[in-house]
This record gives C-alpha cells, sequence and structure tokens, in this order.
C-alpha cells in the first residue's frame, strides 16, 4: 500500500511541479502578488511530496518487500540494515529518485530563506527550477519507475552489487548530488535573470552562497568517492581520469570558476554576463554527467543505441536547457550592462585569470571525456582516452594557476601593486624553496621535479597564512592589536584562506604519492617476509572468516619495525553469497599521514599467496586537502555577509510591488 | 539486468565496472632484469586493456591483458625498444588499444583543444581590455576642452 502510496505521491509532485512552472511566471510578468505567492508554496509541497516518495520506497527497502521490483534486484534479507537503506540509491531508479528530491529540496530552501529576495526573482527562479524538477519527475515516472511490481513476489532478493555494500554508498552519492544539483539554483538564477533582463549586485550576493554550498558538498563528495574507490578497488589508485568521475569533475571546475567570478560580480560589478554564463554552463554540466552515466552511452555507443529510452529522454531534457538557456542567454546578454573597470595587476584580473585556467581545464575534461564517443559516432574509429593524456594536458594547465594562487588575495581590487605583494611573499617563497632543498637532501635521489612539486603545495600553504597575517597587520601594526585584528577579519577571509591551504595540502599529497610511493609484488608462504617503505611484513596465514552474507579469506600479515611487530593488517577476498562475485578489501594501515596498503592475490600451487604491498607516504594529504577545502567554504558560509543578508535589496523592494496596491 | 548494473554502479563513480580484485601483475611474470621490468610497466601503464572498461593492462586481471603483459615483455626482453613494441602491438590490436592516442589528423582537435581555448580566451580578454580599459585613464586634449567648458558653464550658472 505504502508503494502505491508513493508513486501516487509522485505524480502528484509531478502536477505541483507543472503548476510552479507556469503560474509564478504570469504572477511576475502582471505583478500578481497571489500568482507570485504560490511559488514558495508549490516548492514546500513538491519537496514533501517527493520526500514522502522517498519514504516510501524506502520503507520497501527496509521490510524488504520483493513484489517491487527494484527492491527484488537490489536487496537481500541478510544485507546489514544500513545497506539496506543506502541501497535505495544503489541502483538507476533509486539514484534518480534521490536526485529529485534533493533538486526539490533546494527548491525548498529558496522558498525558505529568500524571503528578502525581490519577490519577482524569487517567482522566477522557483519557476525555472520546477521546469527542471518537472522534467526530471516525467523521466522517473514513464521510464525508471522504482515502484514497479512484480507478481509473484520472489522469497528472497537478488542483493546489493557488493562493491557498493559499504559505508561509502551512504555517504558518497549524497553529499555529490548535493553538490551537483546545487548548482541548478545557480542555473536558475541566471536564466531568471536573463528573463527580467536585470542582474545586480545584489543578484550576485544571492548567487554566491548557493555556489558555495554546491561546491563545498561536491569537493566533499568527489574526495568521498575517490577514497572509497581507493580503497574499495585494491590496486591503490585515487583517481582514474575514467569518464564517470569526470562527469562529476567538470562541474566541480566550472563551479570553483564561478565561486571565484561570483566574487567579483558581488564586490566589483565586474564580469557580469560571464558569471551568468558560468553559472549555465556548470549546472549543463552537471546535466550532461548525468546524461553520460545514465544513458549506457559510456559502455559503449551501440549499448546506448539498442536501448535508447533513457537516454534519448534525457538527452532530450539535457538539449531543452542547455539550448534553451544558451539560445536566451545570446538574446539577453546585450541587455546586462558591463561593471566596473579594473587593471590588469587587480584582485579581479586575477580571478580572471582564474577563471582562464579553470575554464581551459574543464574544456580539457570535456573533450578528452566527449572525444572517443563523437569521433565513433561519426567516423566509426574507436580510439581511447586515458590517464596519460589528461596528465600530459591537464596537469601543465594547474601548474601556472596554483603558482599565481597566493598572488590573488593578497592583490587589492582595481588595481594592484604587483612587486608589494611580491615583497609580501619572500618568507613564503623562501620556506617553500627551503622545503625542495630539504626534500632532495632528505631522499636521497627524489626527482628535482618532485621537490618542486612539494615546494608548490608548501607555497599554496605559506601563501595562504601571509595573507591572513597580512590582513592582520603584520610588519605594519603593534604586536598588540594582531591579534584582536586577526580575530576581527570576516569570515569568509579566513574561508579563502583555508580552501586554499587545503589545495596545498592536496598537492602534497599527491606529489608525494606519484613520486615516492613504491610497490611489491611477492608470494609469499606463512612465515615469510617482505620489506614496504620503512616496515617489514610477515605473512602469518590465510583464514577462512563468515559474514553476514559473505564469506571470505583473510590473510593475517604482521607488520615489522625494526624487527619488533607493531600491528596487524588483514586483507581479504570475499564471495557475496548471492551474486557469486568475488570483491577484494584491501589491508590498509595508517600511520601519520601515509599508508601501507595491502592487498591479496591468488593462491599458488605451491601453498604461497600472492600479496601486493604498497607503502604510500602522505597519501592521506589528498583527502585531508580535499576536507580542508570544504572547511574553507563551510567557514566561508558563516560570514555573516550571506548571513544577515543584504539590505539593499530589500530597501530596493519595498516601493515595488505594484501588484499590491492595484 | 547486467546493463543495469553496469547503468547504476557508473554513477557511484566507483569505477565499479571494474568489479575484479586487484590483481594485475603476477609475480611469475615479473622480468629478472629491473630495468627492462620497469620499462615493461610504463609501457602496460599505457595500453588498454581491451575487454575492460577504462582500465590499463597494468591494472587488470583480465586474460587478454595477462597475454598482453607477458607480449610487451618478451618483445622487450627480444631487444625491441619501446616504441617497436608499442608499434607492435598498435599493429596487431589497433590504435583503441593506446590510452594515449596518437597525435594525428582525427585527435588534432583532442591535442590541440586545451592551446585553443587558453588561447582564445587569453586573447578575448585582452580584447575586452582595450574595450573598456584604456579610454578612461586619461582624457584627450578635446576632452578636456569639453570639460573646462562645463566647468565654466557650471560656474556662471548660478
Amino acid at each position: 500500500m505504502i508503494v502505491e502510496l508513493g508513486h501516487y505521491a509522485l505524480i502528484m509532485a509531478l502536477a505541483t511541479a507543472l503548476l510552479q512552472s507556469v503560474l509564478p511566471l504570469i504572477g511576475a510578468r502582471r505583478m500578481d502578488q497571489s500568482l507570485m505567492d504560490f511559488a514558495p508554496a508549490a516548492s514546500l509541497a513538491c519537496f514533501s511530496l517527493t520526500l514522502f516518495s522517498f519514504f516510501a520506497l524506502t520503507v520497501a527497502y527496509v521490510t524488504s518487500d520483493f513484489s517491487v521490483v527494484n527492491v527484488w534486484e537490489n536487496s537481500h534479507t541478510l544485507k546489514p540494515m544500513i545497506y539496506k537503506i543506502s541501497g535505495v540509491w544503489g541502483n538507476h531508479e533509486g539514484s534518480m529518485l534521490l536526485w529529485i528530491l534533493i533538486l526539490t529540496f533546494f527548491s525548498a530552501l529558496v522558498a525558505v530563506f529568500g524571503g528578502n529576495l525581490p519577490s519577482t526573482l524569487k517567482s522566477n527562479v522557483l519557476a525555472v527550477q520546477a521546469w527542471i524538477v518537472s522534467t526530471f519527475l516525467l523521466f522517473v515516472l514513464l521510464t525508471s519507475n522504482p515502484f514497479a511490481r512484480l507478481n509473484p513476489a520472489p522469497i528472497e532478493g537478488r542483493d546489493l552489487n557488493p562493491i557498493l555494500q559499504d559505508i561509502g554508498l551512504a555517504i558518497h552519492p549524497p553529499l555529490l548530488y548535493l553538490g551537483y544539483v546545487g548548482f541548478s539554483i545557480c542555473f536558475s538564477f541566471a536564466v531568471a535573470a536573463l528573463i527580467d533582463g536585470r542582474i545586480d549586485a545584489a543578484w550576485a550576493r544571492w548567487v554566491r552562497p548557493w555556489t558555495l554550498a554546491a561546491w563545498t558538498t561536491l569537493t566533499a563528495g568527489i574526495a568521498m568517492g575517490s577514497y572509497w574507490a581507493y580503497y574499495e578497488l585494491g590496486w591503490g589508485g585515487w583517481w582514474f581520469w575514467d569518464p564517470v568521475e569526470n562527469a562529476s569533475f567538470m562541474p566541480w571546475l566550472a563551479g570553483t570558476a564561478l565561486l571565484h567570478s561570483a566574487l567579483v560580480m558581488e564586490k566589483r560589478e565586474a564580469l557580469k554576463i560571464w558569471t551568468v554564463l558560468l553559472a549555465i554552463m556548470t549546472f549543463s554540466l552537471s546535466l550532461l554527467g548525468t546524461f553520460l552515466v545514465r544513458s549506457g552511452v559510456l559502455t559503449s555507443v551501440h549499448a546506448f543505441a539498442t536501448d535508447p529510452t533513457r537516454g534519448v529522454f534525457i538527452l532530450g531534457i539535457l538539449v531543452l536547457f542547455i539550448g534553451g538557456a544558451f539560445a536566451l542567454f545570446a538574446m539577453r546578454a546585450q541587455t546586462l550592462s558591463h561593471g566596473g573597470i579594473f587593471a590588469p595587476i587587480s584582485r579581479e584580473g586575477a580571478l580572471v585569470l582564474n577563471n582562464l585556467f579553470l575554464t581551459t581545464a574543464t574544456a580539457t575534461v570535456l573533450v578528452g571525456t566527449l572525444y572517443p564517443l563523437v569521433l565513433e559516432a561519426i567516423t566509426g574509429e574507436k580510439i581511447s582516452v586515458g590517464p596519460p593524456f589528461f596528465n600530459l594536458t591537464f596537469g601543465p594547465l594547474m601548474i601556472p594557476l596554483l603558482l599565481a594562487v597566493p598572488f590573488g588575495p593578497l592583490l587589492a581590487w582595481k588595481r594592484g601593486d604587483l612587486w608589494a605583494v611580491c615583497q609580501r611573499l619572500y618568507a613564503a617563497a623562501g620556506i617553500s624553496l627551503l622545503v625542495a632543498l630539504a626534500v632532495i637532501y632528505f631522499s636521497t635521489g627524489a626527482p628535482v621535479l618532485a621537490a618542486l612539486g612539494v615546494a608548490l603545495g608548501v607555497w599554496l600553504m605559506a601563501g595562504s597564512v601571509t595573507d591572513l597575517l597580512t590582513r592582520a597587520g603584520v610588519g605594519r601594526a603593534k604586536l598588540s592589536v594582531l591579534w584582536p585584528r586577526l580575530k576581527g577579519l570576516p569570515r569568509s577571509a579566513f574561508g579563502t584562506a583555508t580552501a586554499h591551504f587545503g589545495v596545498g595540502v592536496m598537492v602534497i599529497g599527491i606529489v608525494a604519492v606519484t613520486a615516492f610511493s613504491t610497490e611489491a609484488v611477492t608470494t609469499l608462504r606463512p612465515g615469510e617476509q617482505t620489506t614496504a617503505g620503512p616496515f617489514a611484513l610477515r605473512f602469518e596465514e590465510l583464514r577462512p572468516n563468515n559474514g553476514p552474507n559473505y564469506t571470505e579469506t583473510q590473510g593475517r600479515l604482521t607488520v615489522l619495525r625494526d624487527g619488533e611487530a607493531i600491528s596487524q593488517i588483514t586483507p581479504s577476498k570475499r564471495i557475496y553469497t548471492a551474486r557469486r562475485m568475488p570483491t577484494t578489501e584491501a589491508g590498509i594501515m595508517t600511520t601519520g599521514a601515509s599508508q601501507l596498503y595491502v592487498a591479496l592475490g591468488d593462491e599458488t600451487a605451491d601453498g604461497g599467496t600472492v600479496v601486493r604491498v604498497w607503502w604510500k607516504p602522505w597519501v592521506t594529504f589528498i583527502w585531508i586537502g580535499a576536507v580542508i577545502m570544504s572547511l574553507g567554504g563551510i567557514v566561508s558560509l558563516s560570514d555573516r555577509r550571506l548571513r544577515i543578508g543584504a539590505p539593499s535589496p530589500k530597501r530596493a523592494k519595498t516601493p515595488v510591488p505594484a501588484g499590491e496596491t492595484q | 539486468m547486467t546493463r543495469q548494473i553496469a547503468v547504476f554502479a557508473a554513477v557511484l563513480m566507483s569505477l565499479c565496472l571494474l568489479a575484479v580484485p586487484g590483481k594485475a601483475v603476477t609475480p611469475d611474470e615479473i622480468l629478472d632484469n629491473p630495468v627492462l621490468e620497469q620499462r615493461a610497466r610504463d609501457i602496460s601503464a599505457g595500453l588498454r586493456c581491451l575487454v575492460c572498461q577504462n582500465q590499463s593492462i597494468d591494472d587488470s586481471d583480465a586474460e587478454l591483458a595477462k597475454d598482453l603483459r607477458l607480449l610487451v615483455r618478451q618483445r622487450l626482453t627480444e631487444g625491441d625498444s619501446d616504441t617497436e613494441v608499442i608499434d607492435y602491438v598498435v599493429s596487431r590490436y589497433g590504435e583503441f588499444v593506446l590510452l594515449k592516442p596518437r597525435f594525428s589528423a582525427q585527435t588534432l582537435l583532442l591535442w590541440g583543444m586545451p592551446l585553443i581555448v587558453l588561447l582564445i580566451g587569453a586573447a578575448y580578454i585582452m580584447m575586452g581590455r582595450r574595450g573598456d580599459g584604456q579610454t578612461p585613464t586619461v582624457l584627450t586634449a578635446e576632452e578636456h576642452a569639453e570639460l573646462e567648458k562645463v566647468l565654466q558653464s557650471r560656474d556662471q550658472d548660478p
């Protein structure tokens, strides 16, 4: 019964969203306040209905109701409860439902927190948001219904893909979608502004926190996914330049650019047209990612052609929104006024440079991801574009960008003094060079490039500290006032510094693991040893073990340092009972920021076991850096300016509502 | 069913399609000569496992990947250079096997795109600068005269 109610709620949500797509727009045109007021109410209703629908599906999963096809295909009675719940979005239908839930959640947030938005803008934004909700609800209801029934109901389900039976599934997709879909708000704001033909600093002040929130969760989501792939897939890689990863990375790159250009627009009213374009592009890339992943086109162009219903539907959505938004942009962009003027050497100039490189990087990833598909579709020739291509093109684009990061926040708006900024960065540059020398000295035979890479990370970290200290007045003010001044800095300044610091941490992690990790592949019999980094590993035994819905062969290895046992590592190979599918569970020991990573291979005829051991120095810096970046986003979001909201648009709003006076 | 697994696994960004335990290079394949072995590893990392999704033969445990790894090592021990080995593999399996596509007429746009976007972007920014940036900094002689006139007329007005 609840399953049917869930289905029904979803249909009701579609009806609500369709009304919300039209009425507020008419209201905004005619200045009819009652029609405009419909928008926030409908948003909340639509969110509640979708939430109920999602809840209904969750209930079906929790109670293992195998009369629902979706539950039967992806669940099992023996599956631990947490995976029963996270399994709701561990499949196509459920994950699309989560997508829509988050989309309506963001509409509801605008409805609730958009109190001081000009009412026409708010109506337009929510209407545009409802267009997206409607099309995706149609998509789910017509092609991917999660509530379809099965008669007679099977006794047992087919279980969830074992790789997904991990805490990662509980965290990663929701975070990723919060970011991915969060950019829809920026899109809706951009389209609403184009419909209005008006855009000002208040607009940017509104868009920036949404961008920041979406960016923060997307950063955390991608990092989480990276770590999950790292420990689950069992060969120690943390980024594969897989098309699916790229699908989430492109909106991140564009969103990072948007974050920075929105800053220029808010503070200086410059880069208006560009910011609007970037807001449209960012969400377009989210939609493109959804298409790539959902349509099956990645597996092969032919797989897409054999069952194109879903793919063609999403492609239609893609063309509708991207095409429509760009057409609107082409028509209206001229009406948007140009903003403030600035010299090339200025904060604005630095942010333009940031945008240039990030946009180029986005284009590179986009072309690399789509090129094989397009080439095959046009000429029938198959080529591969893999990690070596991206490392060779994306890498060099990042180096000048990262080198320039510490300069940006120190430059003044409008017209900066590059020489003065250089002087402030002397200390940071000195520390970086010292670290480079130290790396070369201590790690005998380290490649110079690796040392320079570590120095780049330190440069970013020291640069962000310099930024804060300079703002507090180090070198200019008396020591006694430094602390109060530092405390008095706006949170957004801390946010910027924290995020840039995080980038530095991540760079160090990436460089260290690329240059200094070691790998050993050997066959070990019980009692035999191998070495990895500063440790020795003694293979003790292989033993069988049973989990709730799997059986495993667990290896037990003792980690030795200078002959003394300090820890145990237990990697395993599992067979999940329901699907007869093997997985490897890597054994990982973290010491400091470094990790010892062990994966089991096959057993050999002579009683040995193939063991793969990686020593990955400072590898956790990669994800710690990403977490610090997200923290920077959160700190920046808590800035007073964003919490309190801008007073000016409210004052401007009061005389406007003509609908009320008529 | 398998397609559905493939599709949902993909969105979770976890490369689930490679749902095989990471076995890859096994001890019996490893060459005694560490220099040759390192060359073999480097070459393998750039060759695609043809039956997997976006995985190099160095990472894959598929039978075909193992055959290719052995082939690479065999050619290396017979004295082939890296290029000769790669050419040989391409002659047997086609360009698809290369994870880093070769520069050719067909991949011109692929390799050129970063540079094209960067240059067009930079040129656009420069042109934009010339448009708004320079004019307001210094007034021309005529503008000076105009300004003088306006200021004087204002002084006389009241």
